[in-house]
């Protein structure tokens, strides 16, 4: 009887482990994700958006809107990648500069650093992958 | 014996003291060359020294007027070199000079003078429109623009690495430096306006330069 609750016991906490290191997985991937795109951030995009994401008066747009992000998910990867000359509006606020494209970054790179935009400054968005990425250039106009 | 011992405690105890009045009284060099110059004044001899200073200019700024350094001369100034579509260093140094403008916000004794090196596209207009999107809203703040020999000679004379160059993001490499300037045009503080704690230090020099002035 004893052995018995023991042998489900050790069953059951094998399944939960099982179950978490699968979730873990992906918050690992996550994890290194944002920390490579951490170092691509203050390379390609902190000068104008901001150790905080915080953007610079109506220069450039705050990176803390997470509805516009969630919203443009998609759109993200070919923003990174092809930079946008038509104004936006973000957090009620219109902003037209210009911002220029950076053609040297690869779709895994670009993946990185919208990991780490996308899980920092108050935003939750999970992980980019490299295949969500590259699906989403490949449709950029 | 006993003496001795006294004597060099209260020696001690005067260097500390005589330390810490250094520290408060400290005053900010005058960066740049320095010549001597000999001239006679009463039948003596006497040597002087000449500073380097910021030589006249006239420059056009974002409501398309003309202004020199006679704007300048009421107090103290910091200066910078940038360019409006600047991709890497100018927004970095001008979000950190926006914070110095933000604490000294009509103080009339401290002012702004932000140089475009962009003469091809920065006209009054854009630079109007770039100042209003940074947040400045008064007059403190300017921001200029000229034929590139009077710009890029200007900044040589306030020490800023300035080059025309296709090779580098933007077109143009130059430095981020901010120069802390005193009302007779010498340079008394250069900071990286890219590095917070040279930032920091400039807030502090800032604070120090201005007591020469009460």
């Amino acid at each position: 009887m004893r052995n018995a609750s023991l042998y489900w016991g050790t069953t059951l906490l094998s399944i939960y482990i099982l179950f978490h290191a699968c979730q873990s997985e992906e918050t690992i991937r996550t994890a290194q994700y944002a920390v490579n795109g951490q170092k691509l951030y203050k390379t390609y995009c902190m000068n104008c958006h901001g150790a905080k994401g915080e953007g610079l008066g109506d220069l450039y747009p705050p990176l803390t809107d997470s509805t516009f992000l969630i919203g443009q998910r998609e759109q993200l990867p070919c923003i990174v990648k092809n930079g946008i000359s038509s104004p936006i509006e973000i957090q009620g606020k219109t902003f037209d500069t210009e911002m220029p494209p950076n053609p040297q970054l690869t779709p895994v790179e670009i993946a990185y650093v919208l990991t780490y935009i996308g899980n920092s400054f108050g935003n939750e968005m999970g992980l980019f992958t490299l295949e969500e990425v590259q699906e989403a250039l490949a449709a950029c106009n | 014996m006993r003496n001795l011992l006294f004597s060099l405690i209260g020696s001690c105890a005067l260097a500390v003291s005589f330390g810490c009045n250094n520290q408060t009284s400290k005053t900010l060099p005058i960066l740049g060359s320095r010549d001597p110059v000999t001239k006679v004044v009463d039948g003596k001899t006497v040597t002087d020294t000449l500073y380097h200073s910021i030589p006249d200019f006239r420059l056009l700024n974002q409501d398309s007027v003309f202004i020199d350094n006679q704007q300048f001369e009421n107090g103290v100034y910091i200066a910078n070199f940038f360019f409006t579509h600047c991709p890497s260093i100018c927004p970095t140094m001008q979000r950190n000079l926006l914070k110095v403008y933000e604490k000294y916000k009509g103080d009339e004794r401290v002012k702004f003078l932000s140089h475009s090196i962009d003469f091809r596209h920065d006209s009054p207009s854009v630079l109007k429109s770039y100042a209003e999107k940074l947040g400045v809203t008064n007059d403190q703040w300017q921001f200029v623009t000229g034929a590139k020999a009077a710009v890029y000679n200007l900044a040589d004379s306030y020490m800023v690495y300035t080059k025309e160059d296709s090779n580098v993001p933007g077109g143009y490499d130059h430095s981020g430096y901010l120069l802390l300037v005193d009302s007779n045009r010498h340079i008394r503080g250069a900071y990286d306006g890219t590095n917070d704690e040279q930032v920091q230090l400039l807030l502090d020099e800032l604070a120090i330069l201005l007591k020469e002035y009460e």
